[in-house]
C-alpha cells in the first residue's frame, strides 16, 4: 500500500501545483533532511498529499510517504512507533491515549454525508428512513419512490473513523444489517457507489464530487457551508496524532497544516478549516 | 532448506496459537464457530468467513480445473503447432499479471455485468470473486499440467503412435494417467493460491458478515476478514480472534493438501494392484 502511494505520489509530483503557498510558510523546512511517514485515516489523504507535495517541491531532500489503512491503523501504528504521524477521523479513546501517550492535533472539521449514485432519483431522506435502510427494513428503492430494485448497502469496516461518526450521529447507533457490503476506504466507497446505480453508502464530505450524489438528510444537504455553520450534524474533527509531543519533522509538518497555506489546502479539499 | 522452511511454518503456527491463547483462556474458542460477527455485541463468530473461504475456493477450483486441463491438452497436443506456442506464451504472461489488476478490471467490467444480468444483487458476490479467482489460479495449474504432459517418456508416446492411436485416445489412455502426479501438484498449488488470496475476495466478494445463503450473495473470506479487522484496537478481543482466523486458515490448507495426498496414495496403490493383476494374468 505504501509503495502504491509512493508511486502515485511521485507521479503527482510531476504536475504543477494548483495551490500557491503563502510566503514564509515553507521556510521552516529549509535545510531539513529525512523521511516522514504518515498513515491512517483515509479522509485525510487528499490534504496530506497536497501538503507533502508542496513541502517536497520546496525541499527535495525530504521524503514524505502517505498511506491509508483507516483511523484504527493510524492510531495503532503511531503508538507503536512504526510511523511518525498517525491520522484519525475520530478522537482517540482515553485508553488509546493513555496506553501510547498520544498527542492529538485537530486541524479540520469534516462532515460525513450519505451518498447514492447520480442516476438515483431518491435524493432526500429522513433519519428514520436512513435507519430503516441500513437495518434492512426498507430493502427496495421503490418504497422510497425510486426504481424497483433492491437497495445495495455499502458499509465500512469497524476500524473506520468515518463509520464510527456516521453510526453515532447519522444512524444514531441503529443496527446495521449484516448483509451490507463492506469496503475498505473512503475512495473505495466512492468507486463502489459511482459504479452501482442501486447502492447507498457514506463518505467524508471532502470526497463528494460529480461521480456520486449527496443525499439531503432531514432537509439539510451535506455541504461544506452546512458543516461549517453546524446545521449538518454528522460531523467530526480530523486529527493527526503523534507519540508524545510532536518533534522534528513531524512538528514542522503539523505546524505547516495549521499555517495559512495548510488551512487553505484544507478548505480547497472540501473540509472546514479550524483557524 | 526444506527443513528450515518446515520449521518456520511450525514456528508461525505456534506463534499464532500463543497470540490467540486469550481466546481459549476466556472460554471463547468454541464461540468462534457461531454465525454472528458483531464486536459491539461481544459476538466473534467466524463461521461465515470459514464457509466463505471454503465456498470461494471450491467454486474457483470447479471453474478452473476443466478450463486448465482443457487448455493444457490443447497447448500440448490437440492444437495446431503455431497456436500451441501462442497459448503457452499467453499463459506465461497471465501468470505474471498482478492480482490487483484482475481485481480492478473485474470491479469495472464483471461486477456491473453480474449486477445487471446475472444475480441482480450489488454484483459483489462469492460467485463474482470465484470467477476471477478461477482465472487467477488457472496459469499456475496449466503450467504444471503442461510440464506433466511433457514429461511422459517419448518411448511410450512412440509406442502408442505406432499402434495408430488418435490424439484423443493417446491423451486419455496414456498422457493423462501418466501425468497424474503433476496434475495433482497443479491442483494443490491452485487450491493453496485460491484459499490464500486476499485481494480478489476483498475487492469482489462484498465482505458482508452475514452467513451467505447462496453463492450469488455477498460473503467474506478468512483472508479478507483478517485484512479488515487488523485495523482494530490492538488490545481488543476482535484483534485476538484474527490469530485464530490465521490458525484456522493454515490448518484448513494443510488438511486439504494432506487429504489430496492421501487420496493420491490410495488411488495409486489401487492402480498398482490393478496393474499387477493384469500382469499376472498371462
Amino acid at each position: 500500500m505504501t509503495k502504491i502511494c509512493c508511486i502515485v505520489f511521485s507521479t503527482l509530483f510531476l504536475f504543477t501545483c494548483a495551490i500557491s503557498a503563502h510566503a514564509g510558510d515553507l521556510d521552516s523546512f529549509k535545510g531539513q533532511k529525512g523521511t516522514l511517514k504518515i498513515a491512517g485515516g483515509t479522509a485525510h489523504i487528499p490534504v496530506m498529499k497536497e501538503a507533502a507535495k508542496l513541502i517536497m517541491q520546496a525541499n527535495p531532500d525530504l521524503r514524505i510517504t502517505i498511506a491509508g489503512g483507516g483511523s484504527g491503523v493510524g492510531i495503532k501504528q503511531v503508538g507503536e512507533g512504526l510511523i511518525d504521524i498517525g491520522n484519525a477521523g475520530r478522537k482517540a479513546t482515553d485508553k488509546e491515549v493513555s496506553t501510547y501517550g498520544l498527542t492529538m492535533y485537530k486541524w479540520a472539521v469534516d462532515g460525513v454525508g450519505v451518498v447514492v449514485n447520480p442516476k438515483n432519483t431518491v435524493t432526500k431522506l429522513t433519519t428514520a428512513q436512513l435507519q430503516d435502510i441500513f437495518s434492512g427494513k426498507i430493502s427496495n428503492w421503490k418504497e422510497l419512490g425510486g426504481a424497483d430494485r433492491a437497495i445495495n448497502l455499502y458499509d465500512r469496516d469497524a476500524a473506520s473513523g468515518t463509520r464510527s461518526v456516521f453510526w453515532k450521529k447519522g444512524l444514531q447507533k441503529a443496527n446495521v444489517s449484516t448483509t451490507a457490503n463492506i469496503v475498505a476506504s473512503n475512495g473505495a466507497m466512492k468507486t463502489a457507489i459511482a459504479g452501482d446505480p442501486y447502492g447507498i453508502g457514506f463518505v467524508s464530505v471532502g470526497h463528494i464530487d460529480a461521480s456520486i450524489a449527496p443525499v439531503t438528510l432531514d432537509g439539510i444537504a451535506p455541504s461544506l457551508e452546512n458543516v461549517k455553520s453546524g446545521a449538518f450534524k454528522v460531523s467530526r474533527g480530523l486529527y493527526s496524532l503523534t507519540k508524545g509531543e510532536a518533534q522534528g519533522l513531524a512538528k514542522l509538518f503539523i505546524d505547516f497544516i495549521f499555517s495559512p497555506t495548510g488551512q487553505d489546502l484544507v478548505k480547497a479539499k472540501g473540509f472546514v478549516a479550524v483557524q | 532448506m526444506a527443513m528450515g522452511s518446515g520449521l518456520l511454518l511450525i514456528a508461525i503456527l505456534c506463534m499464532m496459537a500463543v497470540l490467540g491463547w486469550p481466546l481459549v483462556e476466556n472460554g471463547r474458542f468454541f464461540a468462534l464457530f457461531s454465525t454472528t460477527w458483531s464486536p459491539h455485541a461481544q459476538a466473534y463468530g467466524i463461521l461465515p468467513m470459514i464457509l466463505g473461504s471454503l465456498r470461494i475456493t471450491v467454486l474457483a477450483l470447479l471453474f478452473s480445473l476443466p478450463m486448465s486441463i482443457g487448455t493444457a491438452c490443447l497447448a500440448e497436443l490437440l492444437a495446431p503447432r503455431p497456436l500451441r506456442r501462442l497459448l503457452l506464451v499467453t499463459i506465461r504472461f497471465m501468470a505474471g499479471v498482478p492480482t490487483v489488476v484482475y481485481g480492478f478490471v473485474a470491479v469495472f467490467l464483471l461486477v456491473p455485468l453480474m449486477r445487471e444480468y446475472l444475480i441482480f444483487g450489488s454484483g459483489f458476490s462469492i460467485l463474482t470473486a470465484s470467477l476471477v479467482l478461477a482465472v487467477l489460479i488457472a496459469p499456475t495449474m496449466i503450467i504444471f499440467f503442461v510440464n506433466g504432459l511433457q514429461s511422459v517418456p517419448r518411448s511410450y508416446c512412440h509406442a502408442v503412435d505406432s499402434l495408430g492411436a488418435r490424439p484423443m485416445q493417446k491423451l486419455i489412455y496414456l498422457l493423462l494417467p501418466q501425468a497424474y502426479p503433476s496434475l495433482l501438484i497443479g491442483v494443490i498449488l491452485g487450491l493453496g493460491r485460491a484459499m490464500g488470496d486476499t485481494l480478489i475476495s476483498l475487492m469482489l466478494a462484498g465482505n458482508s458478515v452475514a452467513l451467505p445463503e447462496s453463492v450469488a450473495e455477498s460473503g467474506r473470506t478468512l483472508t479478507a476478514h483478517i485484512a479488515l479487522v487488523i485495523a482494530a484496537d490492538f488490545s481488543s478481543m476482535e484483534f485476538t480472534t484474527i490469530f485464530a482466523c490465521g490458525l484456522i486458515l493454515s490448518l484448513f490448507t494443510v488438511c486439504l493438501i494432506v487429504s489430496i495426498r492421501l487420496l493420491d496414495r490410495f488411488g495409486t496403490r489401487g492402480a498398482q494392484h490393478r496393474e499387477m493383476s493384469t500382469e499376472s494374468r498371462p
